[in-house]
């Protein structure tokens, strides 16, 4: 959700890096997602063409790259990776509810493919 | 067509919020204001629990209010009826608010004359969670009509809240409520989080809160003195 607040700051990102490196146009965004971060890809890309037009970004491909949750578990310490949307989940290796995200809510730009 | 090169960015999309938000810790710590965010669903009572809370604090404490709500000044309205100053935000349409909306409002309420802000962030069990607004503490509020299975629908709000406040106790009795299974929900995803039962309606439970309150505002003053850093980190 918050898709076209959030393409915003990938827009401005994306600029700001752009003109630092005498940029003609932007061709692709490349981004990363958590798994537990709360981004619609269709939506992005959808929002993103709306708010780019006009600029050097305009027609950019958005690229989104879901990474893996890290998460540890409370009752037993082991350390697993997650790939669903979910925080009620068991512990892959005792089989306890309860576990401490450690990464997975992120949402970053990767970086620009550019001419 | 030029060849197209890849520019390494590696930034996170809300890091102007981020920043924001610790600009804004850091200026309410040299000021030592203590500001609370306050988030629930719309209607679990919060701006009688602000009330409430400040009965018991205002004596003690220049307290000040930010209420943020789609729209109506209804909220600050309340607020200053009992002659706290209040700022109504409205955000025409924004879920939540971010650190760039807070940090508007607390200029507004001249933030430098309080020692305690609470901030009541729009009615939204989703959202308010997902946006540092450069608060001490997160408390949120869950009311006995409700339900006692938000935890499992809505984890990331009980994950990140410091203090959960089960408010409307006086509906027990009219509620198929399991307090138990709640708090085994709660704990399960944040085992630190400090849980009281508290009627706003009645005052019912409020002194345990306020106590607690005032133990975390006297501790943040006394680490503010020493120069050490709060934790600002509230991922789970």
């Amino acid at each position: 959700m918050h898709e076209l607040g959030i393409m915003t700051n990938v827009l401005e990102i994306a600029i700001e890096y752009a003109e630092q490196n005498n940029v003609k146009k932007i061709r692709a965004i490349n981004l990363t997602a958590g798994v537990l971060s709360n981004i619609v890809p269709s939506y992005a890309q959808k929002f993103f063409n709306y708010i780019s037009k006009g600029t050097i970004a305009e027609n950019a491909v958005i690229n989104i790259r879901k990474t893996p949750a890290i998460v540890v578990c409370r009752s037993c310490g082991v350390e697993s990776e997650v790939e669903t949307h979910s925080l009620s989940i068991s512990c892959t290796e005792c089989g306890a509810k309860g576990i401490q995200i450690i990464t997975g809510k992120e949402f970053r730009v990767a970086s620009i493919e550019v001419e | 067509m030029d060849p197209v090169r890849i520019i390494e960015v590696k930034q996170s999309v809300l890091f102007k919020n981020e920043k924001k938000a610790s600009e804004i810790r850091g200026y309410l710590k040299k000021n030592k204001t203590f500001l609370i965010n306050l988030m629930s669903s719309p209607g679990s009572g919060k701006t009688s629990l602000i009330l409430r809370t400040i009965e018991h604090l205002r004596n003690e404490f220049k307290i000040g209010v930010l209420e943020a709500d789609i729209d109506s000044a209804v909220d600050a309205e309340r607020v200053q009826s009992i002659g706290i100053p209040a700022v109504q935000l409205r955000t025409c349409g924004m879920c939540h608010l971010d650190a760039g909306m807070t940090e508007v409002g607390l200029k507004e309420l001249d933030f430098a004359r309080f020692d305690l802000v609470f901030v009541e962030n729009v009615g939204n069990l989703v959202c308010t969670a997902d946006f540092d607004i450069g608060a001490v503490c997160s408390v949120m509020i869950l009311s006995v009509p409700e339900g006692d299975d938000k935890p499992l629908k809505y984890p990331l709000m009980f994950s990140t809240s410091d203090v959960l406040l089960v408010n409307k106790i006086d509906y027990l009795q009219f509620a198929d409520f399991d307090m138990t299974a709640l708090k085994e929900r709660v704990y399960r995803l944040n085992p630190h989080i400090e849980i009281f039962e508290v009627s706003a309606k009645t005052d019912h439970g409020i002194t345990a809160w306020v106590d607690w309150l005032r133990i975390e505002i006297e501790k943040w003053l006394a680490y503010n003195e020493e120069g050490n850093t709060d934790s600002a980190d509230k991922t789970i």
